[in-house]
């Protein structure tokens, strides 16, 4: 369904604003088994991604091409800037990977939002925002586990030093942060905010297609709500990095809470 | 008129992550000023503390589609 048909919904009866319906997109098949558009971008950002970094990191000389300067700039940004300030210099190099890997992938799929053809936020979909957090769940936990053991791992949520009457209460506090709030918030954030913003600029340029149609005066207030709709475009676009960064960010952080010597 | 009370508790819940946000950034900002080579620790710890208090306003709007009906 196009967007800009949106607003003539209901012939005549007045304006329909852009709603969840506008993220339903199924390309091959129907209902749950419906190979839908973000599944197709989420495809085609891995494929992506992986010509770009081959492609720039093929030829590497010292004297580095601009394709290979990009690379390094977001390597070093994910390596030095996140990964290595934050988990510290011992054990960083091992989750790297991880992190670049999640930071691109993140990244892509975000840009996808504003870039014309594909214009829909793969992240907007619950399903992978979710499958994301559910990794960095399980693999926080596990590197946590490893370096303290089972019980020790349970044991260093409490810090150390309390007294004995708070120990329960915190306990039980830290374990609520860390099953629960940590992955929701961590994959409920980054769905938001690509929801939010892809629903804004549906609305944004829908709205003033529609006032654009109506004519008199309200073709003047369609012009600055396109005017409009350009800046939120760009401002989505700082959203859109923004939230790639703060997802690699607080997996880090989690991470490195999981691998400290003591809470 | 019509429309859905959800939203009105959207706009409720973004007030406090709206002026959470705006405290944590005018820290951030008074921190650089006053030692810029502070900067890139503070960095991480403003983002975050930026992604933490947002949280709550995407529950609300996360929230406010959910009880659309």
């Amino acid at each position: 369904m196009s967007i800009l048909a949106l607003g003539m919904e209901g012939g005549g009866e007045g304006y329909t604003p852009p709603g969840v319906g506008i993220f339903w997109e199924p390309l091959i098949g129907h209902d749950a088994t419906a190979i839908t558009r973000p599944v197709f971008l989420a495809v085609l950002s891995v494929i992506l991604i992986a010509w770009f970094l081959l492609a720039t990191t093929k030829k590497r000389a010292i004297v580095p091409s601009k394709g290979q300067m990009a690379t390094e700039g977001v390597y070093g940004l994910v390596r030095n800037g996140i990964a290595k300030d934050l988990i510290g210099s011992h054990e960083f190099m091992r989750f790297v990977p991880l992190l670049f890997t999640m930071f691109m992938l993140i990244l892509v799929n975000n840009l996808f939002g504003v870039l014309p053809f594909t214009n829909y936020p793969t992240m907007s979909r619950i399903g992978f925002p979710l499958a994301l957090a559910l990794i960095i769940w399980i693999i926080f936990h596990v590197v946590g586990m490893q370096k303290h053991g089972f019980f020790g791992y349970w044991k260093s949520l409490v810090p150390a030093g309390l007294p004995k009457g708070m120990i329960p209460a915190i306990f039980i506090l830290e374990l609520i942060t860390d099953l629960f709030t940590r992955p929701v918030t961590l994959g409920l954030r980054l769905f938001g905010n690509m929801f939010a913003g892809h629903i804004l600029m549906a609305l944004f340029i829908a709205g003033g297609w529609y006032m654009l149609q109506s004519g008199g005066v309200l073709i003047v207030a369609g012009g600055v709500t396109w005017i409009f709709a350009f800046v939120m475009t760009l401002f989505e676009m700082l959203v859109e990095f923004l939230q790639a960064y703060v997802f690699t960010l607080l997996a880090a952080l989690y991470i490195a809470g999981a691998v400290a010597d003591s809470h | 008129m019509t429309g859905n009370i959800a939203i009105l508790g959207y706009g409720l819940s973004a007030i406090g992550p709206g002026i959470g946000v705006g405290l944590i950034f005018a820290a951030y900002i008074n921190g650089v000023a006053r030692q810029p080579e502070a900067r890139g620790m503070l960095q991480p710890i403003a983002f975050l503390g930026m992604a933490i208090t947002e949280a709550l306003a995407i529950f609300g709007i996360a929230l406010a589609f959910v009880f659309k009906a």
